[in-house]
C-alpha cells in the first residue's frame, strides 16, 4: 500500500432517494410560449395581476441569453424539450385535510423520512410539501394561524393573501435579475409562502420539502417568506429526485425580507439527484436565493449543505440595506463524480454599520469540481462596514478540482474587509491517527470530514445537522478507494 | 508465559535510507520495556512501524504479535487486535471533540468485541474519572482533538486515549517529553495503574526520571537502527550519566 492509497480511486454509491412514485399525474405537453403561461396561470386560477407579471417576464427572458460566466459546463438546454406542469391527478380538487390526500404520496413522503401527518411530525417543524409543480399539502396550519403566521403554498397565498403577495413579489429578485430568475417568474407553479406578523417568533420550525417526480418535467418554484418587525423565523429546505439518466432542470428564486429588528434563518439540506458516476442524469440546479435586510437591525442567515445535483449554481445573497445589519452564508458543498458546484453568496452593504461574515467549506471528490464564487460590495454611503471571509477547500482525490474566486468592491474606506481562503488534503498524518484507533479508512475520512464542515453544520437545527451529518456520510460512502 | 511481540532481524528502508538494520526484541506479557538512543536512531521508526504506518519498506525480517504475523495487518486491524502507539507528535482533527473521537473509536473496538456500543452519556460517565486521574480538564474533552492543547496536554491525552481502550500491547513514544514535574508523576502512575500481567507497555523515553517512576524489566539501547544493548533499569542510570558515546561501535 503506497502512501496515497487510501485518498484515490472512487467507486459509486446507489442514491437511496432515487425511486419514483407511480401515481396518475396531470402533465402539461412539453414546450414554452405564452400559451403554456397562460395554462398555468389558468390552472392556478390566478388574479389577473399575476398573469400579466408572468407574461412580462416571459417576454423579457425571451430577451435574454443564458449565462456563460459560471465555470460549470454542461449540454445546451432544450427549453422547449420540458413540461413546465406536472401534479398528482388527485389534486384537481385540492385536498384540505389530511384524509383527502393520496395516499401514494403520503407514501412518498414517509419513504423520504418526512412524515406529513401531525400526528407523527418531526416535533416542533411544519412541513410545505412540494410534488412536482405543487404543493401537495401544509401541515400545522392552523395552529400556527393562531398566532398569525401564514404558512401556505404560493398558489393559496396568491388566492388568499393577493395583497401581500401582490406588495412583495419580485421585490427583492425582480424578473430582470438574471435569465433563471425571469424564466421560473414565467413559468413558476408553486412553492411556499409565509408571513410572519410583527413581534412574533414562530413556534416551529417552518419547511418546505422539495420532491421531482415526472420525468421530463423542470421544477420552477418560488418562495417568499416575510418576517415584519421583531419577529423571528427559522425555516429550512429539502429536495430529492429520481434516478433517471437524462437531466432535468429545477430553476427555484427564493425572496427573504427582512423589516425593521427581524430575523430570518433559512437553511438548505440540497440532496437532488447527483447523477451517476459516469456523469449521467442528475438535477441542473440553478437557483436564485437573496434576502434583503430592509429595515435597520434586521438579520439574514444562509446556511446550506449541498450534496446533490449534476451542477449548482446558487449564490444565496443578502442585500444589507438597513442600518445595523447583519448578514451570515454559511456553506459545506460537496462534488464526487462528475458533479459540477459553482456556488458562493453576495453581500451588498448599504447600510451604515452593517455587517457580514461569509463561511464557505468545499469538498471535492472523484472528478468533482468546487469552486467558490463571492462578491462582497462595500457601498459609499455604508460607513463602518465590516465582513469577514473564510473559503475552505478540502480535495480527497487527485482528479477533482477547487477554485476561488473572491470579488471585493470597497466604495467607502471605513470599511474593514478580511478574506481567508485555504486549500487542503486529508493528512497521512490525520488518517494515521484515527486508523491507529481502530477506525477504518473510510470512517477516519468521515470523521475528518465531519470536523471541517463543523462550523456549519453547527448553525444548522439540531435534527437537521444530525440529518446533514448522515447524508455526508452517505455522499463520501465508495469515494475512497 | 505467553509471547506477545517478536522482532526478528528486522530491516527497514524509508525514502530508500535503511533505518533499521536487523533489530531483535521479543517482549512476553506483562513485561514493560524500554527503549533508549540518541535521536535519530530509529526509535520512532521501529513504534510507527509496528502501528502499521505506512510508507516503510521492510527489506528483511519478521515481526509476530501474539503469535501472528503482523506486518501483513493494516492500521485499524492492528488496533483493533490490542496495539496502542501514543504519538511522539499526536496530531490535530479540527472541528472533532475529543470526547466524541474517543467515543467513535471506542465504539469501532466495542463492535470488533460484538459488544454493545456506547451512547454518548454512558462514555462521559465511563472516562470522567480516567480523565480526572490525569488532570485532565472536562473542558479539554469537549476541545476538538489535540487543537491548540499545550505539549502536556497532549501527551496526557494520550495516555487518557490509552485508559479507554485498554489495548493488550501499549508502546508510548516519549510520553513525558514535555511534561512538567508533577505531570510526569501524574503520567507516570497512569501508566502504573494501567500494569497487568497480561498487558505489555513498551515505552521510548530520552529521561530516566520516568523509569524511576515505572520501573522496567529490560532497557534496550538503540543506535544506528540497532539494539546494541540490553539491560536493567540500571541501565538507564548508567546512560545519564555516560551518554551514548561509550557505545559507538558496540553491537556490530
Ligand atoms: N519523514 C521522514 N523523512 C525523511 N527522513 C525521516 C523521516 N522520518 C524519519 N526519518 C529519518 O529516519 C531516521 C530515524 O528517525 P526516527 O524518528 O525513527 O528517530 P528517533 O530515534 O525516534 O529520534 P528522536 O529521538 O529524535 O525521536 C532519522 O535519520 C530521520 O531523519
Ligand atoms: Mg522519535
Amino acid at each position: 500500500m503506497n502512501a496515497t492509497a487510501p485518498l484515490s480511486g472512487l467507486i459509486s454509491r446507489s442514491y437511496k432517494h432515487g425511486f419514483v412514485t407511480q401515481i396518475a399525474s396531470d402533465t402539461l405537453f412539453p414546450g414554452l410560449n405564452e400559451e403554456t403561461i397562460r395554462i398555468i396561470s389558468t390552472k392556478k386560477r390566478e388574479p389577473e395581476f399575476m398573469l400579466n407579471w408572468r407574461l412580462t417576464a416571459y417576454r423579457h427572458w425571451l430577451s435574454l441569453q443564458e449565462p456563460n460566466w459560471s465555470s460549470v459546463r454542461y449540454e445546451p438546454i432544450d427549453y422547449q424539450a420540458i413540461s413546465y406542469y406536472s401534479a398528482p391527478q388527485s389534486d384537481k380538487n385540492r385536498p384540505h385535510s389530511m384524509e383527502e390526500v393520496d395516499p401514494e404520496l403520503l407514501a412518498t413522503y414517509a419513504k423520504l423520512g418526512i412524515p406529513l401527518d401531525e400526528r407523527m411530525a418531526l416535533a416542533g417543524v411544519a412541513v410545505d410539501a412540494v410534488f412536482d409543480s405543487i404543493s401537495v399539502i401544509t401541515t400545522f396550519q392552523e395552529k400556527l394561524a393562531r398566532q398569525g403566521i401564514i404558512f401556505c403554498s404560493f398558489s393559496q397565498a396568491v388566492r388568499d393573501h393577493p395583497e401581500l403577495v401582490q406588495r412583495y413579489l419580485g421585490s427583492v429578485v425582480p424578473y430582470m435579475d438574471n435569465y433563471f430568475a425571469a424564466l421560473n417568474a414565467a413559468v413558476f407553479s408553486d412553492g411556499s409562502f409565509c408571513y410572519i406578523p410583527e413581534g412574533v417568533r414562530c413556534p416551529m420550525e417552518l419547511s418546505t420539502y422539495f420532491r421531482i417526480n415526472e420525468a421530463r418535467t423542470g421544477q420552477f418554484e418560488r418562495t417568499l417568506i416575510i418576517a415584519d418587525k421583531n419577529s423571528h423565523v427559522s425555516y429550512l429546505e429539502g429536495c430529492t429526485a429520481p434516478q433517471r439518466d437524462t437531466h432535468q432542470l429545477h430553476a427555484a428564486v427564493v425572496e427573504l425580507v427582512a423589516l425593521e429588528g427581524a430575523e430570518i434563518k433559512y437553511s438548505t439540506v440540497q440532496n437532488w439527484y447527483p447523477g451517476d458516476a459516469m456523469g449521467r442524469g442528475g438535477i441542473y440546479n440553478f437557483v436564485t436565493k437573496r434576502g434583503d435586510c430592509r429595515g435597520d437591525r434586521s438579520r439574514i442567515s444562509w446556511t446550506q449543505v449541498e450534496t446533490g445535483s449534476a451542477i449548482t449554481w446558487k449564490y444565496p445573497s443578502v442585500i444589507l440595506r438597513g442600518d445595523d445589519t447583519v448578514g451570515r452564508f454559511q456553506s459545506v458543498a460537496v462534488t464526487r463524480n462528475h458533479q459540477q458546484a459553482d456556488t458562493g453568496t453576495k453581500m451588498i452593504h448599504i447600510g451604515r454599520n452593517t455587517s457580514s461574515v461569509i463561511l464557505s467549506k468545499g469538498i471535492s471528490a472523484g472528478h468533482g469540481h468546487n469552486a467558490y464564487r463571492g462578491l462582497v460590495k462595500i457601498l459609499a454611503g455604508a460607513e463602518e462596514a465590516r465582513n469577514y471571509s473564510q473559503c475552505d477547500s478540502l480535495l480527497l482525490s487527485d482528479t477533482c478540482s477547487a477554485h476561488t474566486y473572491p470579488y471585493i468592491e470597497v466604495k467607502n474606506p471605513t470599511a474593514h474587509v478580511e478574506h481567508e481562503a485555504s486549500t487542503s488534503r486529508i493528512s497521512e498524518d490525520q488518517l494515521f491517527y484515527c486508523r491507529q484507533r481502530g477506525l477504518n479508512t473510510e470512517e477516519s475520512v468521515s470523521l475528518i470530514v465531519n470536523g471541517f464542515c463543523q462550523a456549519v453544520f453547527r448553525e444548522l437545527p439540531m435534527e437537521f445537522a444530525v440529518e446533514a451529518k448522515k447524508l455526508l456520510e452517505v455522499s463520501l460512502e465508495g469515494s475512497i478507494g | 508465559m505467553n509471547t506477545m511481540l517478536e522482532i526478528k532481524e528486522l530491516c527497514v528502508d524509508f525514502n530508500d535510507k535503511n533505518i533499521l538494520r536487523g533489530v531483535n526484541l521479543t517482549i512476553q506479557a506483562g513485561e514493560v520495556h524500554a527503549i533508549m538512543g540518541p535521536n535519530g536512531s530509529g526509535k520512532s521508526t521501529l513504534v510507527n512501524l509496528l502501528a502499521g504506518r505506512a510508507g516503510y519498506q521492510v527489506t528483511a525480517g519478521q515481526v509476530l504479535f501474539q503469535g501472528e504475523d503482523l506486518l501483513p495487518m493494516q492500521p485499524e486491524e492492528r488496533a483493533k487486535a490490542g496495539i496502542f502507539l501514543g504519538f511522539q507528535y499526536p496530531v490535530e482533527i479540527p472541528g472533532i471533540s475529543n470526547a466524541l473521537f474517543m467515543k467513535t473509536a471506542l465504539n469501532a473496538q466495542r463492535r470488533h468485541q460484538h459488544l454493545a456500543e456506547m451512547e454518548a452519556m454512558d462514555f462521559r460517565s465511563h472516562t470522567r474519572k480516567m480523565a480526572k486521574s490525569l488532570g485532565l480538564e472536562d473542558g479539554l474533552l469537549l476541545r476538538p482533538v489535540n487543537v491548540g492543547f499545550s505539549g502536556g496536554e497532549k501527551k496526557r491525552n494520550e495516555l487518557f486515549q490509552m485508559m479507554i481502550l485498554q489495548p493488550c500491547l501499549a508502546i508510548l513514544d516519549e510520553i513525558d517529553s514535555g511534561l512538567d514535574i508533577d505531570a510526569l508523576v501524574t503520567v507516570a502512575s497512569g501508566i502504573n495503574a494501567l500494569r497487568t500481567p497480561q498487558r505489555s507497555i513498551l515505552m521510548v523515553t530520552h529521561y530516566q526520571r520516568l523509569l524511576n517512576d515505572v520501573v522496567p524489566d529490560r532497557v534496550h539501547v538503540m543506535m544506528d537502527g540497532r539494539i546494541v544493548l540490553t539491560g536493567s533499569k540500571d541501565l538507564a542510570m548508567e546512560l545519564e550519566e555516560k551518554g551514548y558515546g561509550w557505545l559507538a561501535g558496540a553491537g556490530q
